[in-house]
């Protein structure tokens, strides 16, 4: 689905962000490629969800570059734009629209138009029928499509929010800590789930969780105080002494 | 997609609706027919001024109907309702003012009887025009429409939310009943606009000039009914509630929250106004005190107590809480009605977060659970549930 000419679909240099004198994001530079599947891990304050803010458009950086698709600066634009220009976040507490039905959950994140207008005279078509569908075979809540978001088990409303970023077809999808709160079983099958859905679009992961980063199977970067601490496999960065110090250590 | 007619399909799966509906059509007829045609003598009469008492009632629902769309489907709080609501009914009293002409006690063919009495030579620009209903019920919209497009405006672009956004409703509506009590405002100081006489050419005072005002009120209460029914059942509807529960995973989806929430906040404006502009003609008067934060607070109860984020809870809340009102402010309770209101206010938050419309469908669930036992024990093989959304 990507464009062969873009180089990298998130391109992060030099981004710093301060809160009132504290770094939260200090020089960080990331470079992400097409249909790549990256795992973030770093201990609390690492900086991981400022960074998931200053690139979906929370929160503006106080310098450095931003890139999307090579060209798109991020930091022009707020979070409906970058939504729309195809980066999907979800959260690390799993929300979801907690009154609507699983169905109307995903019906909401469909692809399409999101003016007023639109929505007001909006009318389901056959094909966005079928991609609804295919979206709750996917995450496995065929048989709780019309059953209230909010009487879903923990797992599965993860699951339900990761079908909503996924009908929303972006290119770039970043994944707050998924497996939080998860069973063992569930964190196998959430693993299995981001590795399909990073076979046609790029991924990025934050979680703790180190199994579930072992399965992911993929190139992991380390976050400490706000930068780029090491970067490479699981193997590769498990072995490097100041990672162990600041974190895996512990 | 199923293309059934847009009102069956506004009614589908909705018994209260329908059941409000009947009872909207039964009072359009009933109470005109024993208002005119059954004699007064007769039990079944129903007086006059007990069909401008319905008549502010429903008044009172509409209004209800346009505070329950932002709050209900939106999480708007507004506590500053009143004042699109005393805007309409601004803009239909100077209408009415412009209608008395000369028979005012200063005679003035021109001048409403407070300008006379302050000496003013000619009628202020902004009350050119208001002897054309026309331009004045354009104004029963574009007032009310105008400010809300404003505050909302700013006030939504720049994310105010929760209690903040409230207490700025509320300082709003404040800010305007103390504008509006200043003579120099130029409409009517404290007195406000009253001693109307006629509207298009008929006397305000006649049983069918005030029974055609009742079956306004009737008719676009039904119609604000509609017109709310099919934004909270379309695809936009189910954006509001997203903002409501989640705003920020809603921004995230790519949803533009700021236009939605201007919208129906515009819109919930323009129904209160036209709430206001039906009620200032059958109640004969309007002034400043409209305008008191209190009254809008008052929305925001009835709203709760009717059950929130059901459309016909809020006609419900609005029409038995007035009524209570009506009861004990003119019985021994007078003195406590605010207490008695303030006590309903918190039971209900803590014991019914759903309101009065809560306890009903409480029962109704119950006893259609208790129905589908029976019917699935007698015949085991139909226990299969069907139904959903079919393309």
């Amino acid at each position: 689905m990507n464009d062969q000419k873009v180089q990298s679909i998130l391109y992060l240099n030099g981004v710093t962000k301060t809160f009132d004198g504290f770094r939260a994001i200090n020089n960080l530079s990331l470079d992400i490629r097409p249909g790549e599947l990256r795992a973030i891990i770093g201990p609390n304050g690492a900086g991981k969800s400022t960074m998931m803010d200053i690139i979906t458009g929370k929160t503006k950086p106080d310098e450095g570059e931003v890139k999307f698709r090579d060209t798109i600066d991020l930091t022009k634009h707020d979070e409906a734009d970058i939504a729309n220009m195809g980066i999907g976040r979800k959260f690390q507490k799993p929300t979801v629209i907690e009154s609507l039905s699983v169905w109307d959950n995903l019906e909401l994140a469909l692809a399409g138009n999101r003016g007023v207008f639109q929505t007001l005279f909006f009318r389901l078509s056959k094909t966005q029928y079928d991609r609804v569908d295919e979206i709750l075979q996917l995450v496995g809540l065929k048989d709780r499509r019309d059953e209230i978001a909010r009487n879903l088990s923990h797992g599965q409303k993860q699951w339900l929010e990761i079908g909503m970023l996924i009908i929303q077809d972006p290119e770039l999808l970043l994944v707050d800590e998924p497996a939080a709160g998860m069973t063992d079983y569930e964190t196998m099958e959430t693993a299995k789930l981001l590795k399909s859905i990073s076979e046609n679009h790029s991924v990025i992961v934050v979680e703790h969780d180190m199994d579930f980063i072992r399965a992911l199977d993929t190139k992991v970067t380390v976050l400490h105080e706000g930068s780029v601490l090491a970067e490479g496999t699981l193997d590769v960065v498990s072995t490097n002494p100041r990672v162990i110090e600041v974190y895996l250590g512990r | 997609m199923t293309h059934k007619p847009l009102i069956q399909q506004l009614l589908t799966n909705d018994t209260a609706s329908r059941w409000l509906f009947v009872a909207l059509l039964a009072l359009g007829i009933g109470v005109p027919f024993l208002n005119l045609v059954v004699p007064p003598d007769s039990v079944f009469h129903v007086p006059t001024y007990m069909v401008t008492l319905l008549g502010k009632y429903l008044c009172f629902a509409i209004l209800a109907l346009a505070l329950d769309l932002i709050w209900g489907y939106c999480g708007i709080l507004s506590l500053g309702h009143g004042a699109f609501f005393a805007l309409g009914g601004y803009a239909m009293g100077m209408y009415l003012m412009r209608q008395i002409g000369d028979r005012g006690v200063y005679g003035n063919p021109v001048l409403p009887d407070f300008m006379v009495f302050l000496n003013w030579q000619e009628l202020p620009w902004y009350w050119l025009g208001f002897d054309n209903f026309g331009l004045a019920l354009l104004m029963v919209f574009l007032a009310p429409g105008l400010l809300a497009f404003l505050f909302g405006w700013l006030a939504f672009r720049s994310r105010v939310t929760g209690v903040y956004l409230s207490i700025i409703t509320q300082a709003l509506t404040y800010a305007l009943m103390l504008a509006f009590f200043r003579n120099d405002m130029g409409f009517g100081g404290n007195n406000g606009l009253t001693d109307f006489k006629d509207i298009l050419g008929f006397n305000l005072q006649a049983d069918s000039t005030r029974i055609v005002l009742f079956l306004a009120t009737v008719i676009v209460l039904a119609l604000a009914y509609v017109l709310c029914q099919y934004i909270t059942r379309s695809k936009a509807g189910r954006v509001l509630i997203s903002i409501r529960d989640a705003e920020s995973r809603t921004r995230f989806i790519g949803y533009r929250v700021e236009h939605y929430k201007l919208f129906v906040f515009i819109l919930s404006a323009l129904i209160a106004g036209v709430a206001g502009a039906l009620y200032v003609p059958q109640i004969g008067i309007i002034n400043p005190s409209e305008f008191n934060p209190l009254n809008s607070i008052e929305i925001v109860i009835w709203v709760a107590i009717g059950g929130r984020g059901t459309l016909y809870g809020a006609v419900i809340g609005a029409v038995l809480v007035n009524y209570a009102k009506t009861t004990f402010t003119s019985g021994i309770f007078a003195e406590y009605w605010l207490f008695i209101l303030g006590a309903l206010f918190v039971i209900t938050t803590i014991y019914l977060p759903r309101g009065v419309v809560g306890i009903m469908d409480g029962y109704l669930s119950r006893r259609k659970s208790r129905q589908d036992k029976s019917m699935a024990a007698a015949s085991p093989q139909a226990g299969v549930a069907t139904g959903g959304k079919q393309p």
